[in-house]
């Protein structure tokens, strides 16, 4: 499926990236005139992606994350969050609502289970010591 | 960000964005607001958030639960639809009444 658009942001491990990533995958969106509902959908699943990659992917370390977004032709809008940090051992039981290694920082282990809800696909593709990339769908025109 | 007291009563008025990057500065806004053991229901506005993600989810729980220990309540108001469907995907409606 070939895209008619892509972008690519590349950005240090700051939390304070988090807004910038979300407001840069939504405004890249824009271009497919979305609703104002679907596009909070959107904003908030990066949101989870990229904040999953700096607290857990990186647990504080300094490293890359990158945010890569491609549109189709067919309104599909493609989103894939992926960092180099420390990977995820179990990703089905990382992706159980609830679940979290970092109960006492008061994480509410609902990161995936935001991105499931608000996205129409999620993938999550990762490997201990080997980092992790999340690709998510959402269909923004209805065909 | 603004605090209001009446009697056993606070309400915390939250602006802006609430993620992981500034959850421990409203954490400890929250935590200050309630830190009199007297404070028996703090109710949270949201008129003035525009955005949540699931690190909302864990400062609003964690601030009911040290409430609920102490026999009192939390409420949240003025949600926007963003905010509104993050907080009833974490099923927080059961525990914290929405007014």
């Amino acid at each position: 499926m070939e895209a008619v658009n892509k972008m690519k942001i590349s950005f240090l491990s700051l939390p304070e990236n988090e807004s910038f990533a979300r407001v840069a995958v939504s405004a890249f969106a824009v271009q497919l005139n979305p609703t104002l509902d679907i596009l909070a959908d959107i904003k908030t699943a990066v949101s989870e992606a990229v904040t999953n990659a700096i607290v857990h992917g990186y647990q504080g370390t300094e490293g890359m994350v990158d945010v890569e977004a491609q549109m189709h032709r067919n309104g599909l809008l493609q989103i894939i969050v992926s960092d180099k940090g420390c990977g995820i051992g179990d990703v089905e039981m990382a992706m159980q609502p609830f679940f979290t290694t970092q109960p006492e920082k008061e994480r509410s282990g609902m990161g995936f289970s935001v991105m499931q809800t608000f996205m129409d696909r999620v993938e999550v593709h990762s490997q201990p010591g080997d980092g992790t990339k999340v690709l998510m769908e959402k269909k923004l025109i209805v065909s | 960000m603004r605090v209001e007291r009446e009697k056993s009563t606070v309400t915390v008025f939250l602006e802006g964005e609430l993620d992981h990057c500034n959850a421990q500065q409203i954490r400890r806004i929250m935590d200050q607001a309630i830190m009199d053991k007297g404070i028996k229901c703090l109710i949270v506005d949201m008129e003035q958030m525009a955005f949540m993600d699931s690190s909302g989810i864990g400062v609003i729980l964690g601030r009911y639960r040290q409430l609920h220990q102490r026999g009192g309540k939390m409420m949240v108001r003025h949600m926007n639809r963003q905010v509104e469907k993050v907080f009833r995907l974490s099923g927080m409606e059961q525990l914290i009444e929405v007014v």
